[in-house]
Parts: structure tokens; sequence; C-alpha cells
């Protein structure tokens, strides 16, 4: 698609949604983790044939099943109710990952509390003392997927940057990290240091004083 | 030899104190939860219990674990939604919690029942999950070693079994099934139909009965297919 997309507000969750589902490539295989990159399935293609993958066991997985369509032997990682598309496959758990962990898996889209300016995520553990810690299948996923994608709001609630110089929370991997879509600006991970590719109602400045790191601007001309 | 048993409290017969008991299931979908209330019922208690959550609701594991009955959890995601059985006992501090990367929890059961001996992955390199344990470079990337799981017992679900224990499964209800049936020295098979021999198809077997001790046929609400839907 064309780049840079630059807009004059920033984007809510179903744009940023529509933005990350325009960067997958036709035919890949894609896991979307729980919470927003789930919208991103709203807005693939079915024209491009993209195969969404769930770690509890499954491919070809369909949109989320409603009424008469609810099986509770057919659900996804978040244990949502989902359908199967013609062409899906199932299989345990042991595959499941090694499908993932041994490279065969194209995209990860996950959620994150902080990401690193080299890549590392956090996004398992808050680190508060009291919180039952849980983390599923997001290390193997963010390691062994060939590219983590990771959507989150620049900013915390309390206006504190989540894209860090480096990871103040408990790591989920390290550098496994490539693009980072929120609802302010898209950012590159690159062997130079973190580059703005788009930007959303924010500009290049003000991004560069929300974020203390170094930004490369490949936004433009 | 597999024995067809009558009722789940026959199939989980002798689970003794303390055994370490792995449960198939992700959430709900999977969970053998009339063996489960079977050794409720039995009043087993300091087990060990391999899943990979901390139950749901109040009813099979999370019954287990609010019961008092389960010492130690080896799990990837316990906290959930419904997961106040374990989160309550949890911070009381009555249950052991060794939390681990849901496909490290994978490879680790598959690892036990194949008979290897441990294994380097990369999956929590860096993170505190790794933390104690061996590093080694492969191939230029740091991959972390990881031991192998076996446990006295398995209790799983599978869709139909025949007399020889040959298991199909169905959707994401086989999740960790076919893994944990290789890990444990007995595995105990809850099915919703049970099959003559020969009625399913050696090309459609997921599970040998090679790695089946005891299947119990537990009748369950249809199906949404076999209500016509």
């Amino acid at each position: 698609m064309n780049r840079p997309v630059i807009s004059d507000r920033p984007l809510g969750p179903d744009d940023l949604a529509a933005l990350v589902a325009r960067d997958i490539p036709p035919g890949s295989f894609v896991n979307l983790g729980i919470g927003q990159p789930t919208k991103v399935a709203n807005h693939l293609d079915p024209a491009d044939g993209i195969v969404l993958h769930t770690e509890n066991g499954m491919l070809g997985m369909g949109p989320e099943a409603h009424g008469d369509d609810v099986d509770p032997e057919l659900i996804n990682a978040g244990k949502v109710p989902v359908t199967e598309l013609a062409g899906a496959s199932y299989f345990h758990h042991a595959d499941s990952f090694a499908m993932m962990r041994g490279g065969h898996l194209d995209y990860c889209v996950l959620g994150a509390f902080q990401v690193s300016a080299t890549g590392d995520l956090a996004n398992w553990h808050t680190g508060a003392p009291d919180a039952i810690p849980a983390v599923g299948g997001a290390m193997d996923l963010a390691t062994g997927a060939r590219q983590t994608l990771v959507m989150m709001s620049l900013l915390t609630r309390d206006g504190a940057p989540k894209l860090v110089p480096s990871c103040t929370l408990p790591l989920t991997a390290v550098g496994c990290v490539t693009r980072v879509y929120t609802d302010r600006a898209v950012f590159d991970i690159t062997g130079d240091g973190v580059a703005v590719r788009d930007r959303f109602g924010t500009s290049y400045d003000e991004l560069r004083d929300l974020l203390s790191l170094p930004l490369l601007d490949r936004t433009g001309p | 030899m597999v024995d067809v048993v009558d009722t789940a409290v026959e199939a989980v017969a002798g689970i003794a104190d303390g055994a370490t008991v792995m449960i198939g299931g992700f959430g709900t979908a999977g969970q053998p939860v009339d063996l489960i209330e079977a050794v409720i019922a039995g009043g087993v208690r300091d087990l060990t219990v391999v899943n990979n959550n901390a139950g749901n609701g109040d009813r099979g594991l999370a019954a287990l674990i609010r019961e008092g009955r389960v010492r130690k959890i080896i799990c990837s995601f316990p906290r959930q939604h419904d997961s106040h059985c374990f989160d309550e006992e949890y911070r009381a501090g009555r249950i052991e919690l060794e939390l681990v990367a849901q496909g490290n929890l994978a490879e680790r059961i598959r690892a036990g029942g194949a008979g290897i001996g441990g294994f380097f992955t990369p999956t929590g390199v860096g993170t505190a999950l790794a933390e104690g344990k061996e590093v080694r470079r492969i191939d230029g990337r740091d991959h972390v070693l990881e031991h192998p799981i076996r446990a006295d017992v398995a209790l799983i679900s599978a869709f139909a079994a025949d007399p020889a224990g040959n298991l199909v499964f169905r959707k994401t209800a086989r999740n960790f099934g076919p893994v944990m049936a290789t890990a444990a020295v007995t595995t105990v098979v809850q099915v919703r139909e049970l099959r003559p021999l020969g009625g399913i198809d050696p090309e459609h077997v997921v599970t040998p009965g090679i790695y089946v001790d005891r299947v119990v046929c537990v009748p369950q609400p249809p199906l949404p297919e076999e209500e016509g839907r």
C-alpha cells in the first residue's frame, strides 16, 4: 500500500485494525492475539486467502460464532466461540506450537504494555506485586512468528509512553517486534532505530516530545 | 490392553494421594469434567495437576481446586475472568503455581511421552521464565533448556474410542489430549461415543490405542450438528 498514511486525527481501534489488515500480504498465515488484534480479522479481504491460526489447534479459523453456530468445542485462544472456514484443519497443541516455533507462521499481531526501541516486548505481566501471572502463548508467538506486529495505544491512561528506550515491565520476548501500530503513529523497529512511518493527528515534533527516544522520520519526502 | 469401564468412578480408581495428574482441555473445551468429578468424589488429595489453565467457573478442574485437592498446578494461563476458584486458593497461599509458556508446556509434555530428556527452545529466553535455566547459543540464537513432564495419570476427553483404545477428537477440543495421552503411566479417557472394533477408520485415528489404558463412555448434551442446525 501507499505510504505514508497521514491523518489529521488519532485513529480509533477499527481504523487501526484496517491499517494492519492492509499490511498483511495475501496468502499469509497469521495469528491474531487476544483483544484489539482480534479486530484485524474484520478487515481482511477473503479474496486474499489469508489463513488465521489459533494456538489452541486450528488453521482456517472463521469469524466469531453467534446464536445457533456457537459450539463449545470450537473456540479461539480467547475462549470465544468461532467458526471454521472451508479448508480448515485441527491439530494438537504440540503441533500448533511447533508450526509457530518452527517459523511457519508469517505474522502474529499482539497487544502490548510496553515495546522497547530495540523491539523487546512486554505484554504478559503488569508488574503489580499482587497480580496473578498468566503468560499463555504470548512468549511462543512473539518468539516464533516470522514477524511480530504490535497494536497498542501510544500512551497509558496516565499519559506515560508505552514505546520506551527499554522495558521496565517483565519481558515477553527480546528483540521480536518489527512494527508498532498505535493510535498516534505507526513505527518500524529498524536496525538504525525507531522510524516513524505513519502519523495520525500528531506531528513528528509532537511525537518526539511525547517519547523519550530518538526517532527517524520516514513519513515522507 | 484397554479396559472399557462403565463408570467414571471405575475409570479413575487407583489414583494415589500426591500423584501428578495431567488434565486435558483448553478452558472448558476438551476438559474431562466427568472424570475430574469422579476424582473429587474419590477423595484423593495433594495432587500436582498439569493443565493449560487453572479452572473455569465452578465445575471440573475449578471444583478440584476449590476442594483443596491440588497442592501444585503447572499451567500457562491461570488468570481468567472465571478463574475465581484458583484465584482464591492462590491468594490464600494454598496452591503452588509453576507458570510455563504454553508452547513449552505442550512440548515438555510431548518430550515426556516421547522419551526425550530435555530440549532447547528459543521461547522464554531473556524473560523471568528462563531464570536459573541453562541457556545455549545454537545457530547464532539463544535457546533455553526445558525438561520433560511426565505424570502418573492423564485424564483426557475425546470424541470417540473403539475397544482397541484408538481415539478421534473433535474440533478445538483436541488441544492437549493427544500429547497428554502419551506422557502418563495410566491414561484415562472419557468419550462421547464408543464404537465397535473397526468403527474408526485407521487413517482417521489421532491417538493410537497403545497410549490408552481406560475408556469410559459418558453421554453428553447434543452437539450443534446433532440438533440438525
